[in-house]
C-alpha cells in the first residue's frame, strides 16, 4: 500500500471513527479530557504504524482498543488510578443498561452532554465540533472567526466544568428534550456549514464527511422528535444544501455560485426530500423557527428549474420574516444579496455597507461588496474588496473563484 | 453529590411573607424528596465582619470583604445525582424565592 493510500485510510479513519472512539472511552473512563487526548494518540499512533505494519482489518476496533490503552497508559502514569476511577463515576451516566432501539447511538449521548446548557452556546459548539466531529483547534478557530488560543481555553474550561459541576453523561430525557435540541441543532448546522464550505488550506474545498456527519446526527435526532419543526427544518435545509453540493465546485476546483449551477446535476431525491418536508412544516400551520424560514428559502432556489425562474420576493419576504426571529449582520448580508435582484445592486450595496462595523473579518462580506461593486462598474473598488475576501477567505474553491473573477476585472 | 445553591439579591428587603411561605413549601419538597442537607437565610450584608488571621494576630474589619451591588442572601445545600437535578432543583428555587441564584458544586473530596 502507498503512503497515500496509508494516509487516505487514516484520514477516512478519523472522519468516521473519531467520534465513536472518544463517545466509547467516555462511556468507560467518564472523563472526556482522557477520552479526547487517548483518541489523538491513537490516531497519531496510526499515523506512525499503518506505513509500516500496514491498515489494519478493522481500524475503528484498532483504534479504539489502542486509544483505550493509551488511556489506561496515561492514568497508571499519573498514578492516580482510584481518583480516576472515582472521576469516572462523576460522569454520571443515567441510562439503564440493555438494549435501548434505535436511538442508543454513543455519538448522541457525547453530543447531548456537549451541548449541554449549562455551558455558554460559543463552548458547546466548539466542544462538539471538537469531540464529536473531530475537528482540529485551527478548524474550530475559523469556523469561530476566534483566535486558535482562545478556542483551546474555551474547551478545556468545558471539560473541567463538565466534570467538576457533574454534567450527566447522558441523553435527556422526554421531557427535557425539547429545551436541550435547539442547542443542538445550532451546533449540527455549523458542523454542516463547516463541511459545506472547508476552511482548512489542506482540506477538500467540500468535506461531505462533515455535512454527511451532520445530516446522520439530524435524522438521529427527527428520529427521536419527529414533531420538533426545528429539526424538520434543519434537516430540510441540510439535504437541500447538500443536493447541490456537487454543483458547487467545479472541475477544475472552483466555486461555482447558486446563479451559475448547473440544475442537472442537483440530486433530485435529496431535493424531493427535503420539499416534502418544508410542505410538512407548511402543511403544520404552527410559526416557522430560523431552520424552517432557511429551509423555506432553499426551497424557493431549489424549485426552480432555471436561475432566472428564482421568486425572488418571495426569498426576499422570507428574509425579512427571518430578520425579525435573527437580526444578525449575516442574516442582513444574505437579505441584501436577495434585495440585489429586485431592487438593484445599488440598493444592496448601501444595505451591506451598514454592516461594516460587525463584518469587516468576514470574507462573504467583502465578496458580496466586491460582486456588487463589479455589477456597478465601479472596478478599482471592487478589486480591493476582493482583495479582502481573498484574503480572509479559507476555502479553496471559494478562493479559486474570487481570483478568477478578481483578475476579469476591467 | 453536593450542591451550593447561592441565593442573590440585589434589593434591600427580605424575604416577604408570601416568598418565605413559599420557600417553607419548597423546602419540605426538598426533604420529602431527599435533596435536602441544609438552608438558611442570611443577615444583610452591613452585619458583616471580616476576620484575617494570616499576619498571626486577628483582624476585624467592619462590613463584607466585597462590596457589591448583589450579594448572599441565603443558600441551600441540596443532595442532586447531577448538575440536570440540581438546575432544575434550581430553577425551582429561583421561582420560590423569587430571588436569582447560583449554582456550584461542591468538592468531591
Amino acid at each position: 500500500m502507498s503512503q497515500i493510500d496509508v494516509q487516505e485510510a487514516v484520514t477516512q479513519a478519523h472522519h468516521e471513527e473519531w467520534a465513536r472512539v472518544v463517545a466509547a472511552l467516555t462511556r468507560r473512563f467518564g472523563d472526556l479530557d482522557i477520552a479526547e487526548e487517548a483518541a489523538a494518540e491513537a490516531f497519531a499512533t496510526a499515523v506512525g504504524r499503518w506505513p509500516a505494519d500496514g491498515v489494519p482489518p478493522n481500524p475503528g476496533a484498532w483504534l479504539t482498543t489502542t486509544a483505550h490503552r493509551k488511556a489506561i497508559d496515561r492514568i497508571r502514569r499519573e498514578n492516580k488510578r482510584d481518583d480516576k476511577q472515582k472521576e469516572a463515576q462523576m460522569l454520571y451516566d443515567g441510562d439503564p443498561p440493555g438494549p435501548l432501539g434505535a436511538i442508543d447511538d454513543e455519538r448522541l449521548r457525547l453530543i447531548f452532554t456537549c451541548c449541554h446548557p449549562a455551558l455558554a452556546m460559543e463552548t458547546r459548539v466548539a466542544l462538539t465540533l471538537r469531540m464529536v466531529a473531530g475537528l482540529t483547534m485551527p478548524e474550530i478557530a475559523r469556523a469561530f472567526l476566534a483566535q486558535e488560543s482562545a478556542v483551546g481555553r474555551r474547551i478545556t474550561r468545558a471539560k473541567a466544568k463538565i466534570k467538576e459541576a457533574r454534567i450527566p453523561y447522558r441523553v435527556p430525557s422526554a421531557e427535557d428534550l425539547p429545551a436541550r435540541v435547539s442547542g443542538v441543532l445550532a451546533v449540527l448546522f455549523l458542523v454542516f456549514n463547516e463541511g459545506y464550505l472547508a476552511t482548512g488550506p489542506g482540506t477538500d474545498p467540500v468535506r461531505h464527511d462533515l455535512t454527511a456527519e451532520a445530516i446522520r446526527l439530524t435524522r438521529l435526532i427527527r428520529a427521536l422528535m419527529p414533531q420538533d419543526g426545528e429539526v424538520a427544518g434543519l434537516l430540510a435545509l441540510m439535504l437541500l444544501t447538500e443536493a447541490r453540493r456537487t454543483a458547487r465546485v467545479s472541475a477544475a476546483g472552483e466555486l461555482v455560485t447558486l446563479g451559475e449551477q448547473d440544475r442537472g446535476t442537483w440530486d433530485a431525491a435529496l431535493i424531493a426530500e427535503g420539499h416534502r418536508l418544508v410542505r410538512e412544516r407548511l402543511a403544520a400551520g404552527v410559526a416557522p423557527g430560523r431552520y424552517q424560514i432557511l429551509a423555506a428559502i432553499s426551497a424557493v432556489h431549489t424549485f426552480a428549474r432555471d436561475a432566472a425562474d428564482t421568486d425572488w420576493s418571495q426569498v426576499v419576504a422570507l428574509y425579512d420574516q427571518l430578520v425579525r426571529l435573527d437580526p444578525s449582520p449575516i442574516v442582513a448580508l444574505n437579505r441584501a444579496i436577495a434585495v440585489a435582484e429586485i431592487d438593484g445592486p445599488e440598493a444592496a450595496l448601501a444595505a451591506v455597507d451598514r454592516l461594516e462595523d460587525k463584518l469587516a473579518g468576514y470574507h462573504a462580506y467583502h465578496a458580496t461588496r466586491a460582486d456588487l461593486l463589479r455589477r456597478l462598474g465601479r472596478s478599482q473598488k471592487s478589486r480591493a474588496a476582493y482583495d479582502k475576501a481573498i484574503e480572509l477567505a479559507g476555502n479553496t474553491a471559494e478562493t479559486a473563484y474570487l481570483t478568477r473573477r478578481r483578475n476579469q476585472l476591467g | 453529590m453536593q450542591y451550593l445553591v447561592s441565593v442573590i439579591d440585589d434589593t434591600a428587603g427580605l424575604a416577604t411573607p408570601e416568598e418565605m411561605a413559599a420557600i417553607d413549601a419548597f423546602n419540605d419538597r426538598l426533604q420529602a424528596e431527599g435533596h435536602w442537607v441544609f438552608a438558611g437565610g442570611l443577615g444583610s450584608p452591613s452585619s458583616a465582619t471580616v476576620i484575617d488571621s494570616r499576619g498571626g494576630e486577628a483582624i476585624f474589619t467592619d462590613g463584607p470583604f466585597v462590596e457589591s451591588k448583589e450579594y448572599l442572601a441565603g443558600f441551600w445545600v441540596i443532595e442532586a445525582a447531577d448538575l440536570d437535578v440540581a438546575l432544575k432543583l434550581a430553577a425551582e428555587g429561583s421561582k420560590h424565592c423569587n430571588r436569582k441564584v447560583e449554582v456550584r458544586p461542591f468538592l468531591d473530596e
